[in-house]
């Protein structure tokens, strides 16, 4: 329950309420993370919280964490500045099935701050970009002022090897591009049930519904994996705040596959 | 008549001597004490100190004590505590944060474990220790100071003679008999012409206790006694939990008993607060005045409070009838998948210390259809 001492080094803007920051240890690291799991980052006084790891670690690169100022702790966080000292807990929780996925089409869909955690998955597959079939990377967010990573985005976009589709909720006047619910974007993209694995992480409703397009689409349950959030204390199974039914998410989530979740996600109020 | 080997018979006057034996053996010990009304667990030095001759009235929402046998040690059952205060303490102090310059530092707090006895714990409340081992000992990151208490503590487990009308242990086979876990079993034997206490000693700290108590063997007929309190107590328990619940109640999340259980339910959090197994924990976080040291304190938490379960934008438990039902199906039905148990061993404390009353066996049975 100890966290190590970090620092920021460096701070982007992403959105109004949106930051980027890479953190560097005092002294010693956390164990290296993989994609999709998250840390427990501690803003001093103010308390701490579950986030995900937002860059494709190793190889010399930061701890990059990608926070929306919602509440006390986030805020707090996204206050720091370069040279700010902070504490990190982790890694934690389990990771994108991106080992399983090789050889396989990777359709990736993202809502709002939930393409956060899926950033190191899309990162991995553009580095290890043979070892995958056909990659479509979907996302959507409120207005074109809250799409995170838009210059990454773009650079995408321009690759021939990846499919990107970026749509709003609501559009402002310079904006050209789709307008609706990520999910509608999802006709667009060539689905083999066979040899497809399918990463979403967004609002709990969008995963519902993109789940089940998916499933009627004739995706096995077990291919699409979901990325759950719940209040969370430790991380480590003792406080009790983030089941969901008999999973504990911060241990045996928060990327799932469908086929274990998915009848609990259904549950109102669980 | 022959000796039962591994049992022996102390008298009341020289199971007196347990507590300084206790004492001597470098214990502070813990037990049964009456304090506002109720038997709850604090320091015991001697026998002065036990509710002797006192007996408990429970029942849903309701509890009071009133005189019972004369010279009875144990006539009484489980109190609003148990021994989870002891193994991990309603509030504890974390972590203190410094700030040094813009770095900081992380400081875990000096912790002693004190050496404990825990004098006169039921089978239930053994059982529920045991519960707990699997959330916060077992685990791949045990808490290193539950794990400390736990293996400085020493058991002197009761056997139960006179359970509460709130009681089930029978059917969710944790007493009332003790079978395993204990430093030392006692079981009371009172009637009009006797008074003795059998004793098992369940491990090597155990068997010098009973070493240095005046003792002798016990014969069948003192053994076939102590047994008969047990089988007594069985016939006694008229509760029972329905058996295998575990897949079954989150399966009816949709039931309309859930609904009518909320509408009784007050949300106080009054069933998670005196159970024995429930483990839920928040964290507070503070800032002393000249803002250069954070202290973060953990403190007991409650599935029923609104923000256990609170995300950005609302708690997903927002009302009474899904936090009624978390607690239920995480004690009885989900508790199987995460620890392979169930989480509930049967105390009744849920039932005595709920103000309107609600009772969980009658809830599950319901919800379950029947039992
Ligand atoms: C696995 C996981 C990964 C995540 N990854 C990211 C990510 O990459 N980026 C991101 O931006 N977000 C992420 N989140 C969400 C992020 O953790 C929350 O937005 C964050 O916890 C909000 O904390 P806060 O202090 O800013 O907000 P607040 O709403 O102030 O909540 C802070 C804490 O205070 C407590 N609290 C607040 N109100 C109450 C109340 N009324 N009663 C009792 N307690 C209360 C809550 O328990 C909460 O934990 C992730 C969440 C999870 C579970
Ligand atoms: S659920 Fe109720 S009866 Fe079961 S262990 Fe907890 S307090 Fe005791
Ligand atoms: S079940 Fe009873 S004790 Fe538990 S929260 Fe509801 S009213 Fe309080
Ligand atoms: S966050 Fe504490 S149990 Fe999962």
């Amino acid at each position: 329950m100890t966290p190590l001492p970090y620092r920021v080094t460096a701070k982007r803007r992403e959105t109004p309420d949106t930051w980027t920051l890479d953190l560097e240890p005092v002294s010693e690291p956390i164990a290296t993370p993989r994609p999709g799991q998250f840390t427990m980052l501690y803003a001093f006084g103010r308390g701490e919280i579950p986030i995900s790891v937002s860059g494709l670690p190793g190889d010399g690169a930061p701890l990059r964490h990608t926070i929306r100022a919602v509440g006390n702790v986030s805020e707090a966080l996204c206050d720091l500045a370069p040279g700010d000292g902070l504490g990190v807990r982790g890694p934690f929780g389990t990771c994108w099935g991106l080992d399983g996925a090789e050889g396989r089409d990777v359709v990736i869909m993202a809502g709002g701050i939930g393409l956060a955690p899926l950033r190191p998955a899309i990162e991995h597959v553009l580095v290890h970009r043979d070892s995958y079939g056909r990659f479509a990377v979907l996302v959507g967010c409120r207005t074109p002022g809250d799409l995170l990573y838009a210059g990454q985005l773009e650079s995408w976009r321009g690759r021939f090897d990846v499919e990107v589709e970026v749509t709003v909720d609501s559009a402002d006047p310079g904006w050209h591009g789709d307008v609706g619910v990520v999910t509608s974007l999802l006709p667009r993209i060539p689905v083999d049930p066979d040899n497809i694995a399918v990463m979403m992480c967004g609002p709990e409703v969008m995963m519902r519904f993109g789940a089940r397009a998916m499933v009627e689409r004739g995706v096995a349950e077990v291919d699409i994996e979901v990325s759950t959030e719940r209040n969370m204390k430790c991380a480590i199974g003792h406080c009790g705040h983030c089941q969901l039914g008999p999973k504990f998410i911060c241990a045996d989530g928060p990327v799932f596959p469908l086929s274990q979740v998915g009848p609990l996600l259904a549950v109102r109020s669980l | 008549m022959a000796t039962v080997p591994g049992c022996f018979v102390v008298t009341p006057s020289d199971l007196s001597a347990l507590f300084g034996i206790l004492d001597e053996l470098g214990y502070r010990t813990l037990g049964p004490t009456v304090r506002d009304g109720a038997i709850v667990i604090g320091e015991i030095s001697g026998i002065s100190d036990l509710p002797i001759g006192i007996t408990d009235e429970q029942g849903p929402g309701r509890y009071r004590l009133r005189d019972g046998v004369a010279g009875a040690w144990f006539g009484f059952a489980v109190g609003p505590q148990s021994a989870r205060a002891h193994l991990s303490p309603p509030e504890r102090p974390l972590l203190e944060i410094r700030s040094r310059g813009p770095t900081l530092e992380f400081v875990e707090p000096e912790h002693h474990t004190e050496r404990t006895a825990l004098f006169g714990i039921r089978p239930c409340d053994l059982a529920a220790m045991e519960v707990q081992d699997r959330v916060l000992a077992r685990g791949p990151h045990p808490d290193p100071r539950y794990v400390a208490a736990r293996d400085t503590t020493l058991v002197v487990v009761v056997n139960c003679g006179v359970p509460a009308d709130t009681c089930f242990c029978p059917s969710t086979r944790t007493g009332p008999r003790a079978r395993s876990g204990f430093d030392l079993s006692v079981t009371e034997v009172v009637d009009q012409t006797d008074h003795y206490f059998v004793l098992e000693p369940g491990s090597e700290a155990g068997v010098e206790i009973v070493e240095r108590l005046e003792h002798r063997p016990a014969d069948r007929a003192e053994v076939n006694a102590a047994l008969a309190t047990t089988e007594a107590a069985v016939e006694a328990i008229s509760r029972s939990l329905p058996e295998q619940l575990n897949g079954r109640l989150l399966a009816a999340a949709d039931h309309s008993r859930w609904d009518e259980v909320a509408a009784r339910c007050l949300s106080c959090g009054n069933c998670t607060m005196v159970c024995p197994t429930c483990f839920c924990s928040d964290v507070r976080d503070t800032t002393d005045l000249a803002g250069d040291t954070a202290t973060r304190v953990q403190v007991w938490d409650s599935c029923f409070t609104l923000g256990h379960s609170h995300l950005h934008g609302g708690s997903v438990r927002a009302d009474t009838r899904s936090r009624y039902r978390q607690w239920l199906t995480h004690k009885l039905d989900t508790w199987w998948d995460q620890f392979g148990q169930s989480g509930c061993v049967g105390c009744g404390r849920c039932i005595t210390w709920c103000p309107p009353g609600i009772d969980l066996t009658v809830e599950a049975a319901a919800i379950v259809g029947g039992g």
